[in-house]
């Protein structure tokens, strides 16, 4: 009967993600309504969670429920804890998720909404949601490790080493791109700056709130904290159009750069409890809010995509993101297809509290598919607008000017008609004075989603509301990782450091932190600095960076997986592994290989360095440059760009060769090899 | 009415060790392991040592979750 029962379900699930699908497939040319994508996403996540995650636990990994884990064995109530599996599910997804799957997709729009929707699909179910599963199965048979260690352990030292290098040279451009999403979303915007502004006093409050009125009380400092954010959201208007206040917070790009450098040192210096945990809970609460009313937007709202399938630029040529569909799109989209990051987070704190390997599956498998869902609904936000202003947003200045007349001539000459009447209106209608060039995600994910919310919920009057509430919501997330990543990388800085010379390793040495901090600052502070200043407008250039490396990232992480499993002797299913670690790492070394030596500027680092050098060296200034000294500047740090490029591809190739090496001699070996913890029994949970 | 007060209490109870567990639930979440357990845990199997207090507790988890445990961002 249950059989039956699961047999008719599963069936069912086949065949709405079907009709899904035959809706796309046979309305291609004419707008699909967004709720048939959504469904057949849904389908896919459902059909491979059941079969294809199952055949990895089953099969390929041999996971065992009764093997005491770490969290059993060395249980102490504090770093090792069993766990209940949808807590330590809610726990994982809110480490895994951030700015990421907001971002990729929706540049990644500019093809059209079918390459992203079927890379984030097949990315997920073969590569990104395998990756975080096999990593944490990995380190929880290995006392819950971290992955540095565990490339050690299996790889070897040198490999382990080259690991952590560029884990660190990840977080540098991460959180530089990152910021530089910020920036784009609050330059010349004093709404949005006063309400984020605002976001440090409010968590302020709750810091001492927590600490001394009511200690741990995390729900109702939360609850006061949303109420005061949607206030300052309220409040943002009036201040906005204030005389002298509106004035006073309109900023310019680099103006809020380097309020945002300040403000990275400065939050990483103080204790935790003060800033950094209060904006962690608000921001974990809003995420969640958002996420859930954006799908219940979609489903109830049904809007159609405007924006078409597929577009022209595919061949390269678009204004969002420089290069051609391969390799570009799936350097652009890694969160929510495949995250290198994520193999940090499956050998962090997860593999320490997970109670049975039997919970691998749904934490690991099932909390990327989570985040793959979220990617889909961004990537939906944005192929609801009008194409027309989608491609006003994120083109840079130098392609479509600076007024909306131009903008619009540019933009419907690409065959996206639009009118200048229409740009000013939407500007009005979200309450900014211009949304021309606002490349970075954030703001066209904002308006597409003010669009939804505000169909939804309030009309047309609560457009510019939602719209300032999404964009809280993702400068909020974004600085508390801007937070949380310096005082990570100041760790990790120190720890390196701390083999050159001893004291700068001592993380109780006050003047040690100090000088970690601020380097750590400086390295990022410079990326996002170069970004604002960037001819292409930052995004262009940075983005391309971080996907390559996170890409790499993920490479590393899927090579130690198959490295395990060849030591496992189960090489007859290495392809679970391997097939996705060829195609990350093939699409990964051309597009690095391109972003360094392409001919064409707008792609090749080194070919944009030498236009500015060289037009330098005759004199002649090109925009948005003002003096030869910029010029040079710009040249300088496209140079630096092909370095870091080069950096993350000869990394990743040395990897490979380790890798290859290691698992030919597992091939040989007539019995497994792998380095796990002993077999211990444990009380076995579902 | 004794009886539907006594059952309205009982309800209420109920409604009140759920809220308990969901709160305990959200704590997880946000990496921030259950007290009592941790009390019990020590009791059984350190007898001797002296548990941190609550808000030591507290503090303890805050630290370990956003200062240097492994970065979480993207």
């Amino acid at each position: 009967m249950n059989k039956l029962l699961s047999i008719l379900l599963w069936g069912a699930i086949a065949v709405i993600g079907g009709f899904g699908f035959a809706a796309i497939a046979l309305n291609r040319g004419e707008s699909v309504n967004a709720v048939w994508l959504v469904t057949a996403a849904l389908a896919v996540y459902f059909l491979a969670y059941r079969y294809y995650s199952m055949y990895i636990a089953a099969r390929v990994l041999g996971v065992d429920p009764r093997r005491a884990t770490p969290a059993v064995r060395h249980n102490d109530g504090m770093d090792y804890v069993p766990t209940n599996k949808w807590v330590l599910y809610g726990h994982h997804f809110a480490a895994i998720a951030g700015a990421g799957p907001l971002v990729g997709p929706v540049l990644a729009a500019q093809m059209g909404y079918l390459p992203g929707t079927l890379w984030l699909l097949a990315g997920v179910v073969l590569a990104g949601a395998v990756q975080d599963m096999i990593v944490l199965f990995v380190s929880v048979r290995r006392d819950g490790r971290s992955l540095g260690e565990m490339v050690k352990m299996e790889l070897g030292n040198v490999p382990g080493t080259l690991a952590l290098v560029g884990v660190l040279a990840i977080m540098i451009i991460i959180l530089a791109v990152l910021s530089l999403v910020v920036v784009k979303a609050l330059a010349e915007s004093p709404w949005g700056t006063f309400t984020i502004a605002a976001t440090i006093p409010i968590a302020l409050a709750m810091g001492v709130y927590m600490r001394f009125i009511r200690p741990g009380r995390v729900g109702e400092a939360s609850a006061f904290g949303v109420v005061l954010l949607l206030g300052s959201i309220w409040l943002g208007r009036a201040v906005a159009e204030h005389a002298s206040w509106g004035p006073a917070f309109t900023l310019g790009g680099t103006e809020i750069a380097w309020a945002i450098i300040i403000y990275g040192a400065v939050a990483s210096s103080l204790p935790v409890w003060l800033m950094l945990a209060p904006r962690d809970y608000l921001s974990t609460f809003l995420k969640i809010g958002t996420i859930v009313a954006l799908a219940i937007g979609i489903y109830v709202v049904a809007p159609q995509l405007r924006m078409p399938d597929v577009t022209k630029f595919i061949d390269g040529t678009g204004p969002v993101f420089s290069g051609s569909l391969f390799p570009f799109l799936f350097i652009t989209i890694a969160c929510g297809a495949v995250s290198g990051f994520h193999s940090l987070i499956s050998s962090g704190t997860t593999p320490k509290m997970i109670e049975s390997e039997g919970h691998i599956r749904m934490i690991g498998y099932g909390g990327m598919l989570t985040e793959s869902f979220v990617a889909i609904m961004a990537l939906t936000a944005a192929c609801v607008l009008d194409p027309g202003i989608y491609f006003v947003m994120n083109s840079p200045t130098a392609v479509i000017g600076t007024t909306a007349d131009k903008a619009a001539q540019v933009v419907s000459s690409w065959g996206f008609v639009i009118t200048p009447e229409i740009i000013n209106q939407t500007a009005k209608d979200i309450g900014e004075t211009t949304i021309l060039s606002r490349a970075g995600g954030a703001p066209t994910l904002a308006v597409g989603m003010a669009q939804i919310l505000a169909q939804a919920l309030g009309g047309k009057s609560m457009e510019a509301f939602w719209y300032h509430f999404a964009i809280l919501f993702e400068a909020l997330f974004i600085l508390t990782a801007v937070d949380a990543g310096t005082r990570v990388g100041r760790f990790m800085l120190q720890d390196m450091l701390g083999h050159v010379w001893a004291p700068l390793g001592n993380t109780e040495f006050l003047p040690a932190n100090v000088f970690c901090t601020g380097l750590c600052v400086s390295l990022w502070g410079y990326f996002l600095y170069q970004g604002v200043v960037d001819p292409l407008g930052g995004i262009n250039t940075l983005w391309p960076l971080f996907g390559i490396g996170n890409q790499m990232l993920a490479g590393i992480a899927l090579l130690l997986c198959t490295v395990v499993l060849m030591k496992m002797k189960r090489e007859r299913y290495v392809w679970v592994t391997l097939v996705p670690t060829a195609w990350l790492l093939v699409t990964t070394l051309t597009a690095g290989w391109q972003k360094i030596f392409h001919p064409t500027p707008a792609i090749g680092f080194i070919a944009q360095g030498r236009r500015f050098a060289e037009a330098a060296a005759n004199g002649t200034l090109i925009a948005p440059a003002k003096s030869i000294a910029e010029m040079q500047r710009v040249a300088f740090n496209n140079y630096l760009d092909a370095a870091v490029c080069g950096f993350f591809v000869v990394l990743v190739a040395a990897m490979c060769v380790y890798a290859l090496l290691i698992s030919l001699k597992a091939l040989r070996a007539a019995h497994p090899t792998v380095k796990e913890t002993p077999r211990e029994e444990g009380t076995a949970y579902a | 009415m004794p009886e539907s007060s006594g059952s309205l209490a009982g309800a209420f109870s109920r409604f009140r060790a759920l809220g308990e567990r969901g709160r305990e639930a959200w704590r997880g979440v946000f990496g921030i392991p259950d007290y009592d357990a941790y009390l019990a845990h020590l009791r059984a199997t350190h007898p001797g040592e002296t548990p941190l207090g609550r808000g030591e507790f507290f503090a303890w988890a805050l630290e370990r979750r956003h200062a240097g445990s492994g970065p979480r961002c993207c």
